[in-house]
């Protein structure tokens, strides 16, 4: 995707900028965004650095079994498909938390792995199945504890009150989740 | 009420912390070194993320000072005043799920233009915070299984996307 919207994005920004004659604002520009680049990655390597500390942390407690335990009716009301398999609700509990938990690092690969189980319950190996199709939904819904990336850049730029977004984040990502939710609901039932 | 909200949202943090710390105590694990773990694990995950956020903030500062981002601003101001969505947050809700350190770069661009404690601002940091890179989430979980037929999958996700958009665009402005 990238590999179109990059070039589309520079090639078009800089012949508009030679037709309207602003090149010395683009020419200060790209440099002045390059540093921002730069800032905010020093910003992340703190923030990133504490979350990933802790959450390594919450990893090697029981916590993560606790939640599993608070998650699986909501995962059975989910994947009413998968009722009687422990295995991939474990996996996809796995990967619920480490969403949750935002180690992002760690939730793809788990996610993978409970795909790659679901597949092998899949009869028509080339379509998704209903649990699928509400697994990609769920991960596609980012529902995270902390949005540690938002409140790494709102410290960058210097916010007066950086973590002042978690509750708005919360409760929108529970409303985008519940809507993603119903929506693959629909179309399990309408879209064999 | 903003204040009790405001409040809580302050001590997530640090009442999380205590509690996954706390945890680490009660059952005797070496706190300290596995925090160092995890925390050199986080200098990686940063290092690998430069080049691509130093590639992306130039095409998105190429964007912005060309002039290009505020014409197409211009431009849909009149639709996005029908919804009542502040028409700078367009270019994030059009690129946040099909790039991640791209929408990453316009919310930088936007809070820094707009202010990051403006209700712009506020509003730019909740979508950020609340949605996901839906395309590229939907592109790694059917390709790892070799899937084509999706059933509209990318429906569901994109109406999710735009739930939480609207959500947060109504939620911080009733705070604010």
């Amino acid at each position: 995707m990238l590999n179109i919207l990059w070039p589309i994005f520079i090639i078009l920004s800089f012949i508009y900028a030679l037709i309207s004659g602003k090149t010395n604002q683009i020419n200060e520009g790209i440099f002045t965004s390059i540093s921002d680049a730069i800032q905010l990655s020093i910003t992340f390597l703190g923030t990133i650095c504490l979350w990933n500390g802790i959450m390594e942390i919450a990893k090697k407690t029981s916590l993560i079994k606790k939640m599993t335990k608070i998650l699986k009716p909501i995962i059975n009301f989910l994947f009413p498909e998968l009722r009687k398999n422990e295995k991939i609700k474990q996996e996809i509990s796995m990967n619920m938390i480490a969403n949750i938990l935002g180690l992002g690092n760690a939730s793809t690969p788990l996610g993978i792995k409970a795909m790659k189980s679901m597949q092998k319950e899949n009869f028509k190996k080339d379509v998704l199945t209903d649990s699928m199709m509400m697994f990609i939904v769920i991960n596609t819904a980012s529902i995270q504890l902390i949005p540690t990336n938002v409140i790494a850049i709102r410290t960058s730029l210097n916010s007066q009150n950086p973590t002042e977004i978690i509750i708005p984040v919360w409760i929108a990502t529970i409303i985008a989740a519940c809507v993603g939710v119903l929506m693959t609901k629909i179309l399990i039932k309408k879209v064999k | 009420m903003t204040n009790i909200i405001n409040y809580i949202s302050s001590a997530a943090i640090p009442v999380i912390i205590i509690i996954i710390i706390g945890y680490g105590l009660k059952e005797k694990v070496k706190v300290f070194d596995i925090f160092l773990d995890g925390a050199k694990e986080g200098i990686e995950i940063v290092f690998r993320m430069i080049p691509t956020l130093i590639g992306i903030f130039l095409a998105v500062g190429a964007l912005r000072y060309s002039g290009i981002i505020d014409m197409i601003v211009n431009l849909i101001t009149p639709i996005t005043n029908l919804l009542e969505l502040p028409s700078q947050i367009m270019p994030l809700a059009l690129l946040r799920p099909i790039s991640g350190s791209a929408s990453m770069a316009i919310a930088v661009d936007i809070m820094k233009n707009y202010g990051v404690d403006t209700l712009t601002g506020i509003i730019t940091s909740t979508i950020m915070g609340s949605t996901e890179t839906t395309f590229y989430t939907i592109a790694i979980y059917t390709s790892c299984v070799g899937i084509k037929k999706t059933r509209g999958i990318l429906l569901a996700a994109l109406a999710a996307d735009v739930a939480g958009m609207i959500a947060s665009t109504i939620i911080c402005r009733i705070l604010s």
